[in-house]
């Protein structure tokens, strides 16, 4: 990219490297750059993600004598959302890195998805020298101002002796109580001048103070009204998974006997294997959970949001429960959703306080029968005979049978997104790897490298649609450097799908801008870049492509000629009940 | 061109709840409809005195939505600390999200909400046409104000007090034409021996 200008400030720092220096030592801070880079080791970073560029450069040269592995991206849209799957996938804080200006403001989407999902990320961004900021010096933009409202906090480091500080405590801060995205903006005047101030352990800022445990009083009144309910359900979500919850959840859930629906980062908190199941809740959730959610007199939400592609229209959201609100964020509790039982702190804890203040559990053997009765009523299902094209839901469930146990599936956005949300079936947290709140297309592709990396021995799948493939595809190439063993399969109905179904919906069929004209050979594309294509027309082919796509060590590519009449079933509409999903799109244009 | 129907009875033939919420997530009391009316309230925060602190909380209050009349922001007795009174018509879940959303915020040290009877006060400076100093003088009495400032063509006067006050002063002020208002928004602080401690909690000292 021209606007990379090397060329622009060569740093004569970097061409002094006599490799002489070794020693067994523990390192020295010599320079801001070594305290941002040591103080990443610290915290026990072992990979980044991310792209060079000219005010960046003194960070990366201090990378150079790191035992941090650097994965160079394609482009840095791929270094966040690769850094941000690995925070899912690890649990652990995923490091971007990014030069000044256009590599920063290029993070921001992917800053943006790990704000909305409360995934773990710290973004190390370049800046120009203290003394340019605020000149509109060549590749400066106000990063910390850009970057505000999609931070949990960041840092203008311009102190070589505090910058080292500022990385820990911006590490801490992302990992801890609702984690979420952090960014410290690295001055090169900062990270070039020399300091001698060591490393301090990461520590949060003395003003956050994430709760821990709920206050007793609520949590007895809840544990009446619980007690009390006829028609219970748990609504499980990504705080679940994040707050490494799932555990106490699964004893909870089963020890009283509550139904349970997830939220979209909330699957595979709970498996969807388990009687009590009721699967995924929303706008394309399960006919179970939605009636579940929508006729429930008391909803035990834990780590969710509730955000407006779960509840629909908050005036018909669960109208009939009192709601138990188990929530790290007080700003979460009365934001869209009034909580009743507002129980603040650490799921893991609450959900034991829970336990601890129940004596019995609620009577409801009648409301349970329901649920499994509409589960049996509104079974996700398509049909797909042979001699027609072949249906997506088809391939992400055959895929989902032939995968291992513990395959990680990420996608990016769309309709490919709901299908393998709806087809797939989860029972383990950290499987999930997706943009649920910002709904980024295009993160698939680089999601798959940052999960894979976090997690080597596992299977890793990415369902991607044609749309979303073509706005970060540059990185199959990051997949094939790293020799990554990567099964991407393109669900390809050559339009923006979900947009197409909107138009047919909602706008009398007129669709500007949703169908391709022309899509690339996903399959000859992914050979050029060196991993293997395949291309998929046949509905009897699926599993055996499947299988050698899966059997091919490293990056491969499904390039999968889907019905393009497929849409998506069942069906919310936006700000609609949730007690009225539509399940053909008659029914939705009749609501 | 869309798939075929998914099985299950259709949506008018589902179980139907009987109550409903409101639009702020509440659910709705059939024998006593509540809703929230708008009302000020006065936050006073007390935040970290460091670079970017007033472009955050001001930037939260725009992109959340909280209507916002007056933000002022100064130091106070200890430097790394500055105060800031916000205040905002909001109904009271627009309030409590306001206060939870500025305590969130990194920075901040500790948000309260002040009592109603808190001391609110306000500066004015009010430049009229100077034709009639005297006269100008006699009604800025009225409002134990001062003339700052005087020239042949126009006197300035600076008014200290609450709201209602300043209002009240200045509709006097438009009997000499009055050319410029600037006006600093709410400082405020709880009356007695309260203050506020870093966890935000009013205390006695």
């Amino acid at each position: 990219m021209s606007e990379r200008a090397f060329h622009q400030d060569p740093d004569p720092s970097t061409d002094t490297d006599d490799g002489e220096e070794a020693t067994d030592d523990a390192r020295e801070v010599t320079t801001g750059a070594e305290a941002a880079i040591i103080a990443l080791e610290e915290a026990g970073v072992d990979m980044a993600f991310g792209v060079q560029g000219g005010a960046i450069m003194p960070v990366y040269d201090a990378l150079y004598d790191s035992d941090i592995e650097h994965i160079t991206m394609a482009h840095e849209q791929g270094a966040a959302h690769a850094a941000d799957a690995y925070g899912i996938v690890s649990g652990e804080p995923g490091v971007a890195l990014a030069t000044s200006g256009p590599g920063a403001t290029n993070l921001v989407t992917g800053i943006a998805d790990a704000s909305m999902d409360s995934d773990p990320l710290i973004a190390l961004t370049g800046q120009v020298a203290t003394d340019f900021v605020g000149n509109d010096a060549f590749q400066e933009t106000d990063t910390v101002g850009i970057t505000q409202p999609i931070t949990k906090n960041n840092y203008f480091a311009g102190d070589p002796d505090t910058l080292g500080a500022d990385v820990s405590e911006a590490f801490a801060l992302a990992d801890t109580g609702r984690q979420g995205p952090t960014l410290v903006d690295l001055p090169k005047d900062a990270t070039k001048a020399e300091t001698d101030a060591q490393p301090v352990s990461p520590e949060i800022p003395d003003t956050y103070h994430p709760p821990e445990t709920a206050d007793e009083a609520v949590v007895e009144a809840a544990a009446e009204a619980l007690e009390a309910a006829d028609r219970p359900a748990i609504l499980s979500g990504g705080g679940v998974v994040k707050g490494e919850a799932s555990d106490e959840l699964r004893a909870f859930a089963r020890k009283y006997d509550i139904p349970v629906i997830t939220t979209m980062p909330g699957l595979g908190s709970f498996p969807e294997t388990d009687d009590l199941s009721l699967g995924m809740a929303g706008m394309h959730g399960t006919g179970a959970a939605n009636l579940a959610i929508t006729n429930t007199d008391l909803l035990i939400g834990v780590g969710t949001r509730f955000d407006d592609r779960l509840t629909g229209g908050v005036d018909t959201f669960a109208p009939d429960a009192e709601v138990i609100h188990i929530e790290i964020d007080a700003a979460e509790i009365n934001k869209n959703i009034y909580a009743d039982y507002p129980l603040l702190g650490d799921a893991e804890r609450v959900l034991e306080q829970l336990d601890d203040a129940l004596t019995d559990a609620p009577d409801a053997d009648e409301w349970r029968e329901q649920c499994q009765t509409w589960t049996e009523e509104y079974p996700l299902d398509y049909e797909s005979p042979a001699d027609e094209p072949i249906k997506p839901q088809h391939v992400v469930e055959r895929f989902a049978e032939m995968a291992d146990d513990d395959a990680i599936v990420t996608t990016g956005v769309g309709q490919h997104q709901m299908w393998a949300c709806q087809f797939w079936t989860y029972t383990e947290p950290r499987t999930w790897v997706s943009s649920n709140g910002l709904g980024t297309m295009g993160y698939g592709v680089p999601s798959a490298i940052g999960a894979k990396l976090a997690a080597p021995d596992r299977e890793v799948v990415t369902f991607d649609g044609d749309g979303s493939f073509l706005m970060t595809m540059q990185e199959l190439s990051v997949a094939v450097r790293e020799d990554l063993d990567i099964t991407y399969v393109i669900l390809n109905n050559e339009a923006i799908g979900m947009v197409r179904q909107w138009q047919d919906g909602f706008y009398e069929g007129r669709r500007m801008a949703s169908e391709y004209q022309w899509v690339p050979e996903f399959d000859l594309l992914a050979e050029s870049f060196g991993a293997r294509g395949f291309r998929l027309e046949d509905h009897d082919e699926v599993d055996e492509v499947i299988k050698q796509a899966r059997e091919y060590d490293g990056p491969a590519v499904i390039d999968a000629i889907i019905d393009p009449g497929e849409n998506v079933y069942p069906m919310v509409p936006s700000g609609g009940d949730n007690g009225l999903f539509a399940l053909s799109e008659e029914q939705l244009e009749n609501l | 061109m869309s798939s075929g129907e998914l099985p299950g009875p259709a949506p008018g033939e589902r179980m139907r709840p009987a109550g409903r919420r409101n639009t702020q997530g509440i659910r709705i009391d059939p024998e006593a409809e509540a809703t929230h009316q708008p009302r000020y309230a006065v936050l006073s925060a007390l935040v970290k005195h460091e670079p970017g602190v007033l472009a955050e909380v001001s930037g939260l209050f725009s992109r959340r939505q909280f209507n916002i009349e007056s933000l002022t922001v100064g130091p106070t007795t200890d430097d790394e600390v500055a105060r800031m009174t916000i205040v905002i018509e909001e109904a009271e879940p627009g309030i409590e999200q306001a206060k939870k959303q500025l305590e969130k915020l990194v920075p901040t040290i500790a948000v309260e909400e002040l009592q109603p009877e808190a001391m609110r006060r306000e500066l004015a400076l009010v430049k009229v046409r100077g034709e009639k100093p005297d006269d100008v003088q006699s009604v800025a009495e009225m409002y134990n104000g001062q003339a700052v400032d005087a020239s042949p063509d126009a006197v300035t006067v600076e008014i200290t007090g609450s709201k209602p006050k300043i209002d009240a002063a200045i509709e006097a002020f438009k009997q000499f034409d009055v050319e410029e208002v600037v006006r600093t928004g709410a400082a405020a602080l709880e009356r007695g021996a309260e203050t506020m401690d870093a966890n935000g909690h009013m205390s006695e000292e």
